[in-house]
């Protein structure tokens, strides 16, 4: 007997609900202490299926491997020959994604410029415009035509080494951009045309064209703009990847950039990360497919995004279809965002290291997603373009490690019929069959 | 002056001649010949020439202009003068859907009426119509003006910033967080100057000047309904 | 996502041209519209006589002995004019039930495009300068006709799935710009009995026009409330015996340009469709407003508009 049970009646083990966790009873609190929906940045945080459940089978008695120096494994890929004088040439397919300055610090623009040129591949403006620093940096610069024109030019636009128009990311198809007051700092506002300190609204459509029959008539302009030199890019959320892909090819586009949910964004709506949009393992094969029966594969280019973390993932998308892939947030964790030698300060802002989002704040202890001068200054851009330049690296070798496992001399050899998959989910997703069986889920002719 | 005839040497070429004009250039005017439509006609000029377009053009003439003078001696389609950074654009006719949208800087005139979204998320520009414009108009604006004769149609200025609207006709509907606002001898003298600028005869005390009220500058969730 | 044109001839000097210059717009549009084209045209209106316009995947096997198979199941006199992979039966206007009926059993694969005094659909997949040649469209003589060119955006690119849909007498329907809730809505229209064969959201576009007016509304009221049931954007053309009618949605980001002479009413997704017609460079050129219904037609008033 004690306090607890004072008449010997065992009682039961406290159990946390399913439904309401911990998690969404904080939400709901939250929503009903202010009144407003919780913005965040990052991408979906929930799992998913992912590129987690796909297995590449390697060599075997049928399959003989390359060997690791002498047999060489290329890894180049040309972005963008279809339509342009000056196609984009990669010596890695790996690019790094759009994000904008004002999202993240001048320095960290400037780090993922070094980073991304000493290991030859792209980087992406974002919905700020281009940066001395940025184009000061970066060999190849792909430059954002969004539907908010921040910052928009043509000085800008024919510096630029390819043009990406953004119909939508994977965080929110079909939601606009959103910086709120805190970081909206003078050079900021500046680029924006902003009053300071200010709530900054984006629109989620273009503001002179609505649609694929429009969308050709405003890349005939771009590039009667550019001279006909620069690949056009269309960045679509893996919404209706099928249809998007198709209609992107037929609006003229030389590469088409598909972002899954996992895909990050500086801020929005949590609802609308979590709940809108399709994992990217999800989103490859219908884009696939579409250019396939278009003809076009390998022609229009096809860059996948949305959580991207090592060389494994690399030579999956690869594998499946695309011709390269665009990190974000991995790019941002490898400049040094979300350390844990920040965790006092993380635990300050109320959270902990890797978990924290709340980049619309401004008060990023690395410095990095902060327009804070004083917080800037943590962030050495010099440092972090040669830690991104190490993990552009790393990725590389990993996806050629696995590539020359399977016998492959290029890594746009990788085929899905190297890959299986661990769960139901990921073989009808990928349209792998089940380890240990020639059979997915949709396969035709199995009657399912 | 030099001719160029869009249906004999083509879209690529007439743009080609025209973006190889350079700042010192000494042919300063040209003229485009049988428009019939065509999109992206003389889109991002940059040099401080100026060049006559012959008939009706399609979307996007004069798109991201700098410093260029453009006379459209016609009606012009959507998104024409988009982004412009600076110079001037003069429709003789109509203007359609996204007049001057995103523009930056210069002047864009029209004759005849202009149509919905004029002055989309506008970031400088000045617009100034004889006519009258359609719904949607200024939607988001930033910062410029425009300066309607006739009326405006619905949602004037919806979620607009620090962008001004001089309307002489009526203005069918407001958007959201655009008020009437004060006029001062400030704005007089600003009409007065830039309707002079556009060649366009009217007395600046007939117009209402129209704006941000500000509300949604920072989020408070009374104002929730107005997103 | 498409191009759209239109014409409605005032002047019937201009009447044997009408195939002509549809053409020669439907071309213009062929970048707004790849995938597939159609056209509608309104022409050889005869007293007491009516007009089905049919089409076949195998039209040799299918149109062979067709006459004389349906004169055992209908009255009165029937004649064929076939024209590639479509053929225009005129019979006797009574008979239009009981020719349809008798199709379905006769020739069940044959689709039936369109039925009316004077309408005829033609369509298919293909370049629209393609379909077009495929038809003579050049040849074609009438009062009015309106034409599409499809870039497909949620459904495949079939004969089927091309416009323009018959929705009644008369009656089709061209449309561009995405529907949101036509999935829904093709389910309630099937529960009402209409028939749909697509995926098409223009497809349900059409049938709603159908059930509204089978419910009793005219074509006039059945845009009006098509602008409150319908979700997306939208700009419609529609096609009726005497005229034709424009309505776009109120947000109205589609486009739509309009040009009127002594001679015609015209219309285009864009200028350019518009500028090989005669005089236009005096027409009086115009964009519809949103959430407006208009209609033009021969007879009584030149044009009348109903604000919404």
């Amino acid at each position: 007997m004690n306090k607890h049970n004072p008449n010997g009646i065992p009682h039961t083990t406290p159990r946390q609900s399913a439904t309401f966790t911990q998690d969404v009873n904080s939400d709901i609190r939250r929503a009903a202490a202010t009144g407003i929906y919780d913005i965040r940045g990052g991408g979906a945080k929930r799992k998913v299926p992912s590129f987690d459940d796909l297995l590449f089978m390697g060599a075997s008695i049928s399959r003989y491997p390359l060997e690791g120096y002498r047999e060489k494994c290329d890894t180049n890929v040309t972005i963008g020959g279809l339509n342009a004088e000056n196609p984009i040439e990669l010596d890695i397919p790996i690019t790094i994604a759009g994000m904008s300055f004002g999202a993240l610090s001048g320095p960290a623009k400037e780090a993922l410029g070094r980073g991304a040129s000493a290991a030859g591949t792209s980087t992406t403006t974002g919905d700020g415009g281009m940066t001395p620093e940025e184009r000061g940096h970066s060999n190849k610069l792909v430059y954002q035509y969004l539907p908010s024109r921040y910052g928009m030019n043509p000085d800008d636009l024919r510096k630029a080494d390819a043009i990406e128009i953004v119909v939508g990311q994977g965080a929110k198809p079909g939601g606009g951009g959103m910086l709120l007051g805190q970081k909206i700092s003078d050079r900021v506002a500046e680029m924006r045309n902003l009053p300071k300190g200010i709530d900054q609204r984006s629109a989620c459509r273009h503001p002179d064209w609505t649609g694929p029959d429009d969308l050709e008539i405003k890349i005939l302009e771009l590039r009667e703009i550019t001279g006909w030199k620069v690949p056009i890019y269309v960045k679509v959320a893996g919404a209706r990847p099928y249809y998007d892909t198709t209609l992107a090819v037929k609006a003229g586009a030389d590469a088409v950039v598909l972002d899954g949910m996992q895909g990050g964004t500086a801020a929005t709506q949590d609802v609308f990360i979590e709940h809108v949009g399709q994992p990217t393992l999800a989103i490859v094969r219908p884009a696939v497919k579409a250019l396939q029966d278009l003809g076009m594969h390998r022609k229009v280019s096809l860059i996948l995004s949305g959580g991207i973390r090592s060389g494994a993932d690399v030579a999956k998308a690869m594998a499946l279809g695309a011709d390269a892939v665009a990190i974000g947030t991995a790019a941002l964790i490898a400049l040094g965002d979300n350390d844990p030698k920040y965790e006092a300060e993380y635990n300050a802002l109320g959270t902990t290291a890797g978990a924290y989002d709340d980049w619309h704040e401004g008060r990023d202890p690395a410095g990095i997603t902060t327009q804070d001068p004083e917080l800037m200054k943590r962030f050495d851009p010099i440092e972090g373009g040669r830690r991104l330049k190490n993990y552009l690296k790393v990725m590389t070798l990993e996806a050629q490690t696995i590539a020359r496992a399977c016998g492959k001399n290029h890594l746009h050899n990788l085929e899905p019929e190297d890959l299986v998959a661990l769960t139901m989910e990921a073989a009808a997703m990928a349209q792998v069959p089940l380890c240990g069986t020639d059979w997915y889920p949709g396969k035709p002719g199995t009657g399912y | 002056m030099q001719t160029l005839d869009l249906t004999q040497i083509g879209l690529r070429e007439v743009n080609k001649t025209l973006h190889e004009q350079a700042a010192t250039t000494n042919q300063t005017a040209w003229t485009i010949e049988n428009a019939r439509g065509s999109h992206a006609i003389a889109c991002g000029l940059d040099a401080p020439i100026e060049v006559t377009v012959k008939g009706s053009t399609g979307y996007y003439c004069g798109g991201m202009n700098k410093q260029a003078t453009i006379n459209i001696h016609g009606s012009a389609g959507p998104g024409t003068g988009e982004n412009i950074m600076s110079g001037k654009i003069v429709i003789e006719g109509d203007a359609s859907q996204y007049l001057g949208a995103t523009g930056h800087g210069g002047l864009i005139v029209v004759k005849g009426n202009a149509s919905s979204r004029c002055g989309i998320s506008m970031k400088g520009v000045n617009i100034v119509v004889q006519g009258s414009i359609g719904h949607m108009s200024a939607f988001m604006g930033q910062s410029g003006n425009l300066v309607v004769l006739g009326d405006a149609g619905d949602a004037l200025g919806d979620s607009c910033y620090e962008a001004r609207f001089f309307v002489r006709g009526k203005v069918k509907s407001l958007g959201a967080d655009c008020e009437k606002k004060e006029m001062r001898p400030e704005h007089i003298e600003f009409l007065k100057d830039i309707l002079a600028e556009a060649e366009i005869d009217a007395d600046p005390s007939e117009f209402t000047r129209y704006g941000s009220a500000r509300k949604l500058y920072n989020f408070d969730v009374d104002n929730a309904g107005a997103y | 996502m498409c191009g759209i044109v239109g014409l409605f001839l005032k002047d019937r000097a201009l009447e044997p041209q009408l195939g002509a210059m549809l053409t020669d717009m439907l071309i213009t549009m062929t970048d707004r519209g790849p995938d597939s084209a159609g056209i509608a045209i309104y022409s050889g209106e005869a007293k007491g006589r009516a007009k089905l316009t049919i089409q076949s995947d195998a039209p040799s096997r299918d149109f062979e002995n067709l006459t004389s198979e349906l004169q055992q199941e209908i009255q009165g006199d029937i004649k064929i004019t076939i024209n590639s992979t479509h053929a225009v039966l005129d019979i006797q206007e009574s008979q239009v039930s009981a020719a349809r009926m008798a199709l379905r059993v006769l020739r069940p694969d044959v689709r039936i495009m369109s039925f009316g005094t004077s309408l005829e659909i033609y369509k298919e997949v293909g370049l629209p300068k393609n379909v077009a040649a495929r038809f003579s469209v050049k040849q074609m003589a009438g009062s009015h006709g309106i034409g599409h060119t499809r870039m497909a955006t949620e459904s495949a690119v079939t004969t089927m799935g091309a416009h323009p849909f018959n929705t009644g007498d008369d009656q089709c329907l061209v449309h561009n710009g995405s529907l949101s809730n036509h999935n829904s809505l093709r389910r309630k229209l099937r529960r009402e009995g209409i028939h749909i064969e697509t995926e098409n959201d223009t497809e349900v576009g059409a049938a709603y026009l159908t059930w509204k007016m089978r419910e009793g509304a005219s074509l006039g009221e059945a845009l009006e409330s098509s602008l409150k049931d319908l979700d997306g954007f939208f700009t419609f053309v529609v096609g009726t015996k005497d005229g034709f009618g424009v309505v776009r949605d109120p947000i109205a980001c589609k486009p739509a340009v309009m040009a009127e002479t002594d001679q015609y009413v015209a219309f285009g997704s864009e200028y350019r469709a518009l500028v090989n017609l005669p005089g236009i460079e005096d027409a009086r050129v115009w964009e519809p407003e949103p959430a407006t219904v208009y209609f033009w037609s021969h007879g009584g008033s030149s044009n009348s508009e109903e604000a919404a």
